[in-house]
């Protein structure tokens, strides 16, 4: 049976990490490679640079970062941020990135996924979806979630997939940073249309919450950023946990 | 030696970068004149398997690659070029292996593609498999699979069904997982195979 996926994100501004991290055994927190190289070794399936900066900044995502990880890790990442053309994604594709993570500038020009899936295969292509609740709906969000548009979370999502996203990457801004836990019911609702792999993303605190996001949620891998990075989770533990809950992990 | 066929299907940064890691000399194989130099081979291939068939048949290498003696392991759309046909492009391939390749979709009810991290197990203690534990995880993404056979199935995996996760015939493998990104069980991988003669 396929596992359950930790993936640990790591934000990236200008070649660093952002947040703080709590590691023992580090010589440089703030070195991307190293951190990634240590999250490998504790047992992340996967991990996912995103450039925090990019979108905002209009940054071109750093084609080193990516080089540097593909070197030195062994095993799947994803890098978001800033990749608004074929051309982007083509120069990290060829830098060693297994995924690319898309998000606002898909919502803004949608044909965008169908010519990545096209050009890459729908395994590149993630598409990134950030929600939030108004009014009883749920909406895309644009630029961090801080401009909302009219465009129903659900219906995007939908339409993404049918373009040739490989996975959907789903986070709750109502539930970002709040460590209450994940919005289970949304990515329940989202995960019964779907017919590819749901990330979902936004609201891990403790254990229980990763437990909850596979048993409720139905989400097929689990991201988080915080939680890892100040060594409040270690994923050692957290495996050992959704295992013995009768989830499948590796 | 190792030798990788360049055929231009995809990314190999990855691939090379795993060889570096394991001290794993290598070289490009850009036509069938460079393949004596090399005492083992690697197919690559992401992406289309009807379109990986067609570059590497513009590429003048397709029909040296059944010709060859030595150890050969194709890996992903490498290995499936191996087989008889995809449907893929309803493409015919190289029919090396005689076995076929089959889309998920409509076949099983689970997510295609199949993403992330799944358990292989070896058949016939396959010297590709050697020092790994029999249901090691290993990483997938794929949404087309080569169908299960008794002879050819070197190591098979579940996913809705039961298919090959890894084939020989003779002097040919193929892995449908990616080893350059399992892990340490995937570098164990790529050790077995740099030690095949």
């Amino acid at each position: 049976m396929l596992a359950k996926r930790i993936i640990p994100c790591l934000d990236v501004k200008d070649g660093r990490t952002v947040k703080g991290v709590n590691f023992v055994n580090l010589r440089d927190a703030g070195d991307p490679v190293e951190l990634a190289w240590q999250y490998s070794r504790e047992g992340a399936d996967e991990l996912v640079f995103l450039d925090i900066t990019a979108t905002h900044e209009r940054r071109k995502t750093t084609v080193d970062l990516v080089k540097s990880v593909a070197r030195q890790v062994n095993i799947p990442f994803t890098i978001g941020g800033g990749i608004n053309e074929l051309a982007d994604a083509d120069v990290l594709l060829h830098s060693g990135a297994d995924k690319i993570s898309i998000n606002s500038a898909a919502v803004r020009n949608p044909q965008l996924i169908d010519q990545m899936a096209n050009a890459f295969g729908i395994q590149f292509v993630v598409v990134a979806v950030d929600t939030r609740r108004v009014n009883g709906k749920n909406y895309v969000h644009l630029n961090g979630g801080r401009l909302k548009t009219d465009v129903e979370t659900e219906d995007w999502i939908k339409e993404a997939e049918s373009r040739g996203a490989g996975e959907i990457l789903l986070t709750s801004m109502d539930h970002d940073g709040t460590k209450n836990g994940f919005d289970c019911v949304l990515l329940d609702k989202v995960n019964r249309g779907l017919s590819i792999p749901l990330i979902a993303s936004g609201g891990a605190g403790n254990i229980s919450h990763f437990v909850d996001v596979f048993q409720q949620g139905h989400a097929d891998a689990a991201l988080a950023a915080s939680v890892f990075h100040y060594g409040e989770i270690l994923i050692p533990d957290l495996k050992a946990e959704l295992r013995k809950n009768g989830i499948e992990v590796r | 030696m190792t030798g990788i066929i360049n055929y231009e299907a995809g990314n190999i940064f990855s691939l090379t970068a795993a060889l570096d890691r394991l001290d794993i000399p290598y070289g490009m194989i850009n036509k069938t004149s460079e393949v004596e130099r090399y005492d083992r081979i690697i197919i690559p291939g992401v992406g289309h398997a009807g379109a990986a068939m067609q570059k590497l048949r513009d590429s003048g290498l397709a029909g040296a690659v059944g010709e060859i003696k030595k150890p050969i392991l194709g890996i992903c759309v490498g290995m499936q070029l191996l087989t008889a046909y995809s449907e893929e492009g309803n493409a015919s391939l190289l029919d090396i292996v005689p076995l076929k390749t089959y889309h998920f979709e409509g076949r099983i009810a689970e997510k295609v593609p199949h993403t992330g991290w799944n358990k292989v197990y070896p058949e016939n203690n396959n010297p590709l498999f050697e020092n790994l534990k029999k249901d090691t995880y290993f990483y997938f993404v794929h949404s087309y699979f080569i169908e299960y056979n008794a002879t050819f199935t070197a190591a098979f995996a579940q996913y809705g069904l039961k298919f090959s996760a890894a084939i020989q015939d003779k002097n040919f493998f193929g892995v449908q997982f990616h080893p350059e990104k399992s892990g340490a069980a995937g570098e164990q991988l790529l050790l077995n195979f740099s030690n095949l003669r």
